[in-house]
């Protein structure tokens, strides 16, 4: 292990964990590049927001509690999630208004947590990024870390420092897809409207790839596309910063798998 | 004492978990009514006389309203006049009660037919003064009184309104330090109207037409009577 | 009126299917979006405006008793009277005493969200009242018997094809073969019907945005002008406003002006905010006789002091609303009550109580996008969720949510057993989905694939590879 290297805990968040584990190594690679030390705690399970967004205040706090435990000691706790990584910026420390030590341990988390393309760039000073990448991409502004941690510029700045991508912005890109979490399952119906607009103005872009930096925004519209036959590949945006697009997008069968 | 104040009243102290304000927070809440200051003012509007002007002419141009400037009060009548032909408005007025307009020389004017009052439904051209006007928004404000009657400002279809360059401040606040000069501390006129532009609707599919109820051309004369304040 | 709250899933698929709504639906986005961003991107304090509106707000409301005391004492002065009411029935009861004792026959009334809060056009019209909202958009959905789908652009959830066959078909009275398929043909013919209804009015009615304690004043907001001819040409003007409308002086009531428009319909200011303080002076040539304000507390002095305190800043522009892409979705009609949209699912709880409105904060992405864009930085999405955390409490939500999350969560606290789960998981799907990438039907994940595929996941989990790249790597190393 270098000397002086920041000591960086990935927050694998859930979904990378079981869905798509290549954006995880992604942002291994990406945090290496930029000079850091990666541990993943075998501690970690969920962020708990989907306990904390239906209500469920005791489940979250004993998440919060298990990841802030997980996560003692890190120089900076970074997650390839602007949703999870808000949920412990913004709202773990609300959790323990009863309790100061907790809450003191939140802060303190909370103070070192960060969502992955914001950290390479705003606190490792990454301005480019070794990819080779080709074709046209449209990026979705997930809601959390748009709306929560200030998300916007810096996964285009990297995105722009890859010679062969052509950025082509879709309209409303800051608009919600209309994941929600739980929200899809329980508004389905809604929800499908929100991702239908979402779908139509991603086809209008032109785009060949659409880009995010959150796995549930990802799938869903990934998922949308697909049902509706449109030629969009769907890829974390850190595949394509850590020039990890071998696997086949989100939903795509691997070479040779039939449809 | 009404048992539903004592009632609400109770409930709100309740709620904030206190009886009255302790004494420091009511002296401070007294002068908040009793000397109330500016909050944060753009910055927009804090600029010389002259460019309050000009941005009150442009701020009432965007939301279509119609300016002329003139150079004296004496031009008032011409300008009337003027406006009137040229939209094809028929060459009647009710004008408001109040000496400044009345003393303008309207017998140059012969064809103009005017009448005073508060404002009738068959009425289709107003003329009026104004309390200031403010350039930040292009907004002019009116105060009621016996020579403002309300009804002058919104009942026609047209509303000219004479407003003199020495009225016209920068931002609302300084409106109002004037309008409590004129009317003393925490007191109000019945009425103060804001009015910024035409009347309008966006009410059938957003599409923002004029006239909705209220005049739907809304004609300022800029009068330029600094000299003759200063005099 | 009669909430349909609890029916909202019911509602909203029927708003879904419904074309011409859609339709309509279209133009709240085009019509509101751009134009607050232009207004706000012209004012370069805007955000600091918005900081000082806020504590503005707080402020009131930390001296709420106060500034209400001393409201009522400069409106009594003025020749006014405040009539303090705790409940809907009480301010209906208020305002229909006022009207018997002075006569009145016909009462017009300008756009009010509380008149709908308490339904008082229905108690009217029971009293033998002939009510006529005089508001474009309130006076279309008057004659529909609709409430309002929003809460500045009532009847936004129309088409302009839906107000001409309703205006032909209640102005029977006029030639049947004039034009009348332009909104302009629309706006002047509803001006030529309530032109008259205004000058035989014997009681005007309007809300108020803001009460001013220093002066005792009412601050109406309009544009059409419709609220000032409501209140200045009847005998009795009846002002209806609920506590938290108070604000000290007028310099605070100035710096939310500030931010209404703007954040409402993207104007630097609405073309008519009138301040109204008393009756009629002795000198005066037109302006009412009598001057009434009837004081509402419904509701509000609970919400004072607890989860719900920020809801009372409040200053009804409809920011949140224009911005929800589930109100875009929908409309208005299928939150089932007065208030729709982002603030009406925070206040509609507190107002008629969650086991009605329940669905309401849930029915929400927690994008987040209405706390960004509301002038009084109300946090919305966070008070959605302390009703969240009510109905959980109270095991309101439904029992398939709450077995699914127990078990989400049993096995989310106890790392080692939740990757052994999930590394079962991941293998199980990625062997059934491998084929395609996708899933276009899953048990259990209907809600998701009724509408989109599910892709099948990798294989095995990140915790899984990275155990085993950890291992490789200590391999690698002891071997060299």
């Amino acid at each position: 292990m270098a000397e002086g290297q920041p000591r960086v805990g990935l927050f694998v968040t859930c979904l990378v964990d079981l869905m798509r584990p290549s954006v995880g190594f992604a942002a291994v690679k990406l945090l290496e590049q930029a000079g850091c030390t990666v541990e993943v705690p075998q501690a970690q399970t969920c962020c708990g927001q989907p306990a904390y967004n239906s209500g469920d205040r005791a489940d979250t706090r004993a998440l919060a509690e298990q990841t802030i435990q997980a996560f003692k000691g890190f120089d900076y706790v970074v997650a390839p999630s602007g949703s999870c990584a808000g949920m412990i910026r913004e709202h773990y420390p609300t959790l323990f208004e009863d309790d100061p030590q907790m809450q003191a341990a939140a802060e303190d988390l909370a103070g070192r947590t960060y969502e992955l393309v914001s950290f390479l760039t705003d606190v490792r000073g990454m301005t480019t990024v070794d990819s080779r990448f080709e074709g046209k991409v449209t990026y979705h502004d997930s809601c959390a870390g748009l709306r929560e941690l200030g998300v916007q510029d810096q996964p285009r700045k990297l995105l722009g420092s890859i010679p062969g991508v052509e950025l082509t912005e879709m309209v409303e890109h800051d608009v919600c897809c209309g994941f929600g979490g739980a929200f899809c399952v329980k508004y389905p119906d809604i929800s499908n409207k929100i991702v239908t607009a979402k779908t139509d103005n991603i086809m209008a872009s032109g785009a060949g790839t659409l880009l995010a930096g959150d796995l549930g925004c990802l799938m869903n519209m990934a998922g949308k596309l697909q049902r509706r036959g449109a030629e969009v590949e769907v890829r974390h945006v850190a595949e394509v910063l850590a020039d990890m697009t071998d696997q086949p997008a989100i939903g795509e069968a691997a070479s040779g798998g039939s449809d | 004492m009404s048992s539903s104040k004592q009632q609400i009243l109770a409930a709100v102290r309740r709620s904030l978990r206190r009886e009255q304000p302790d004494e420091a927070t009511r002296a401070e809440l007294e002068q908040r009514l009793g000397a109330p200051h500016a909050n944060l003012v753009p910055q927009r509007a804090q600029v010389s006389h002259a460019e309050q002007l000009d941005m009150m002419e442009s701020m009432l141009k965007e939301l279509s309203a119609t300016v002329v400037r003139l150079d004296s009060e004496a031009q008032v009548p011409q300008a009337v006049a003027d406006y009137l032909k040229n939209e094809n408005l028929p060459p009647q007025v009710r004008m408001a009660p109040r000496d400044d307009l009345r003393q303008l020389p309207w017998d140059g004017q012969p064809l103009l037919e005017i009448a005073e009052g508060i404002a009738a439904a068959e009425d289709a051209t107003s003329v009026t003064g104004a309390f200031a006007g403010i350039a930040e928004t292009g907004t002019l404000m009116m105060a009621s009184g016996p020579e403002a009657p309300v009804t002058l400002n919104f009942l026609p279809e047209n509303h000219v309104v004479v407003l003199r360059a020495s009225q016209v401040t920068g931002t609302y606040e300084e409106a109002w330090v004037r309008l409590r000069q004129e009317v003393g501390p925490g007191k109000m006129p019945r009425a103060v109207n804001m009015i910024t532009g035409p009347s309008r609707t966006g009410d059938i599919e957003q599409t923002i037409l004029l006239g909705a109820h209220g005049p739907r051309r809304l004609h300022v004369l800029l009068v330029d009577d600094r000299d003759t304040a200063a005099g | 009126m009669q909430s349909t709250s609890h029916a909202f899933k019911d509602n909203a698929r029927a708003a879904l299917a419904n074309q011409t709504l859609q339709k309509a639906m279209k133009h709240v986005k085009s019509g509101f979006i751009d134009k607050r961003a232009k207004a706000r991107a012209r004012l370069p304090e805007f955000d600091a405006l918005r900081d000082e509106a806020r504590d503005i707000k707080n402020h009131t409301l930390a001296n709420l008793d106060f500034y209400l005391e001393r409201y009522e004492e400069k409106v009594t002065a003025s020749g006014g009277e405040v009539h303090w009411t705790a409940t809907a029935e009480d301010a209906v009861k208020a305002v229909l005493d006022i009207c018997r004792r002075v006569d009145a026959k016909v009462v017009t009334k300008g756009k009010s969200m509380i008149s709908e809060e308490i339904a008082l056009n229905q108690a009217m019209e029971d009293a033998g009242l002939d009510v006529v909202e005089t508001d474009l958009g309130e006076y279309i959905i008057q004659l529909r018997k609709e409430p309002p789908s929003h809460i500045i652009a009532p009847a936004v959830h129309l088409t302009k094809e839906q107000v001409e066959a309703d205006f032909r078909h209640h102005h029977q009275e006029l030639p049947s073969e004039r034009q009348l398929s332009e909104p302009v043909q629309l706006v002047a013919e509803a001006r030529q019907m309530l032109r008259r209804r205004f000058l035989e009015a014997d009681v005007g009615i309007t809300g108020a945005n803001f009460l001013v304690a220093e002066t005792g004043t009412s601050i109406i907001v309009t544009n059409e002008g419709n609220g000032d001819l409501t209140q200045t040409l009847p005998r009795v003007h009846i002002v209806v406003a609920s506590l938290e409308k108070v604000v000290p002086n007028l310099e605070d009531a100035t710096t939310i002006l500030r931010v209404l428009a703007r954040s409402a319909t993207g104007q630097e200011f609405s073309s008519y905010t009138t301040l109204s303080t008393g009756p009629r002076r002795p000198e005066d040539l037109d302006g009412p006789e009598e001057y009434h304000v009837i004081l509402l507390d419904n509701g509000r002095s609970n919400m004072l002091g607890g989860d719900f305190q920020d809801m009372l800043r409040c200053i009804r522009c409809g920011a949140c609303m224009n911005h929800c892409p589930v109100y875009h979705a929908v409309g208005g009609h299928a939150y089932g009550w007065v208030y729709p949209g982002p603030m009406g699912s925070v206040l509609t709880p507190n107002l008629i109580g969650v086991d009605e409105a329940g669905h309401l904060p849930n029915a929400s992405t927690f994008c987040g996008r209405c706390e960004a864009v509301c002038p009084m930085r109300i946090p919305l999405p966070k008070m959605m969720r302390h009703w969240r955390e009510r109905e959980f409490e109270r095991h309101l939500s439904p029992p398939a949510v709450r077995i699914g999350l127990g078990l989400w969560a049993f096995l989310a606290r106890r790392p080692k057993l939740y990757h052994f789960v999930t590394g079962w998981q991941a293998r199980l799907l990625a062997r059934f989905g491998r084929a395609r990438g996708r899933f276009d039907a899953l048990p259990l994940a209907r809600g998701w694939t009724k509408h989109r595929d599910f892709p099948a996941p990798e294989g095995k989990t990140f915790q899984q590879l990275w155990a085993e790249r950890q291992e490789s790597q200590a391999k690698g190393k002891s071997a060299s």
